[in-house]
């Protein structure tokens, strides 16, 4: 599997996209999907509300399990993505893509995320 | 302790396939191939090939191998026909499940115990303890099988292309020993999906061959690998126990709802009768926690250990929970106060990580397929 280039990854699995106009996206990454298996409930963090870098905001249920959803960086919420609360496979189908999860205003730089050749290399220690 | 896991004689396959793999009960396991949810599906209307090497065979025989089983087991084993299968239990003589077991009677004086992967080895040492004085040989057959199972409704057509044997007349719950794809083979009209199936034990270095056949006798009819994973959706959906979550060593089969399996008309004593006696007049007297299903209102999944809830009181606890791939709404097995067992009792929720989701009691099995 590919981890796209310009995005950052923390080692909870999320990924984190460069901000435009402030507003960053954050999903979780195909590795995580792939360990999770088929996702089949997610309940993301409400738009408004404020997200912390490093604590958890919502969670992501499989068939197997559940696992919290941790915030890759601090900031408002702006968008929550519905396609994926009416359909959570999109997250093992799309995981960089439509399986996207929310987006957010950043308040301050991420202190705590790796690039996409770090990710790969701490994922593969992982395995 | 880090003792290496086992691997079944199809490991390589698996990994060529591309499965994740898991550590159950010592054994590195596929849990899934791909999509669990697309696995499950397969068997309900197609049909899945499942890697079961990691049971416990125990093979009993000689003169007195049936008075063994009928003193170590709750069962009636004198009345299994030979070519029959029995689900019966072993408890403790507290009255306690150690195991629930398939046993088929190969011969007048030749059985086979099936027992779960992670109770195999104190089922072993039971029947082996409780068959001392008798003129029987219990065998640790372990190592002697592979089994793969393959279930679904293809599974007859699928398994016909591959062997001679009568399968027309052979029955769900009978077993045969026949030749499949060359190989020699135990046949057995068994499963743990809900659907028609068959289970195949052969010799490890058979399996391959075996499963190779298979794949490509099932090509044509949409036979997929399936894991562990949809293995456990599948017996849930259809009501089935599984040892270390339904059933327990702190459980008789009364406080279970598989009271039936215990036989007291049969003769002699067996190893429980009389704690199980006294726990059939409690459960008369004073009905245990029953066990029933429960279907989700919303979307969250209910997990072992979860309490169920009732007007703010726990009323119960789940013992398997989750997402109904042919429901398309997370289930649950629990045990619940008989107040609250009735299908449609209102109000009855799980307590999922602080919140009460409201939850439908429904009997079970969640799915019966269609004869």
């Amino acid at each position: 599997m590919s981890n796209p280039q310009q995005l950052r990854y923390t080692k909870e699995h999320e990924w984190l996209s460069a901000a435009e106009d402030g507003v960053a996206t954050v999903g979780i990454t195909e590795y995580a999907a792939n360990a999770l298996g088929d996702v089949v409930y997610a309940q993301l963090p409400e738009v408004g509300g404020t997200v912390t870098e490093g604590e958890t905001c919502g969670e992501l249920e499989s068939t197997k399990s559940v696992s919290d959803l941790y915030s890759p960086v601090s900031g408002e919420v702006v968008e929550a993505n519905q396609d994926v609360v009416d359909d959570p496979s999109l997250v093992n189908s799309a995981p960089f893509e439509g399986g996207w999860l929310f987006k957010v205003r950043i308040s301050a730089e991420p202190t705590d995320v790796l690039s996409a050749e770090d990710y790969a290399a701490f994922t593969h220690s992982d395995n | 302790m880090s003792t290496a896991p086992r691997l079944t004689a199809l490991d390589a396959l698996h990994r060529a396939l591309g499965a994740t793999m898991t550590d159950f009960a010592g054994w590195d396991m596929p849990l899934r191939y791909g999509s669990e949810r697309d696995e499950h599906n397969a068997v309900r209307t197609r049909a899945g090939l499942f890697d079961l090497s990691h049971m416990g065979e125990i093979t009993v025989t000689g003169p007195e191998a049936v008075k063994v089983l009928d003193y170590a087991l709750v069962g009636n084993i004198s009345t299994v026909g030979v070519g029959r299968a029995r689900y019966t239990h072993i408890c403790r003589a507290d009255g306690g499940i150690v195991d629930d077991l398939i046993v088929y009677r190969l011969g007048e004086d030749e059985f086979m115990v099936v027992a779960n992967a992670s109770n195999a080895q104190v089922v072993l040492d039971a029947v082996t303890e409780r068959a001392a004085g008798f003129d029987a040989e219990v065998r640790d057959d372990r190592d002697a099988y592979a089994l793969i199972a393959v279930q679904g409704p293809e599974s007859p057509g699928i398994l016909k292309s591959v062997t001679d044997a009568d399968l027309d007349g052979l029955k769900y719950y009978a077993g045969l020993p026949g030749t499949v794809a060359g190989v020699p083979a135990l046949i057995a009209r068994t499963g743990y999906t809900g659907e028609d199936g068959f289970e195949l034990f052969v010799a490890p270095e058979h399996a391959v061959r075996l499963w190779e056949a298979l794949t490509e006798a099932g090509a044509g009819v949409g036979l997929v690998p399936a894991g562990l994973s949809c293995r456990d959706t599948l017996r849930l959906e259809a009501g089935m126990p599984l040892y270390g979550h339904e059933l327990s060593t702190s459980l008789t089969p009364f406080d279970a709802g598989l009271g039936r399996v215990v036989k007291f008309e049969k003769e002699g004593d067996f190893v429980g009768r009389a704690a199980l006696e006294a726990a059939a007049e409690r459960a008369a007297a004073n009905p245990p926690r029953k066990l029933v299903g429960l279907i989700a209102e919303g979307r969250r999944v209910p997990r072992a250990g979860f309490p169920v809830v009732s007007g703010g009181e726990v009323i119960g606890e789940v013992t398997s929970g989750a997402p109904s791939p042919t429901l398309g709404r997370p289930i649950a097995m629990a045990y619940v106060d008989a107040a609250h067992a009735a299908p449609g009792t209102s109000g009855v929720g799980v307590d999922i990580r602080g919140t009460h989701e409201a939850y439908e009691v429904v009997a079970l099995p969640f799915y019966k397929r269609q004869k």
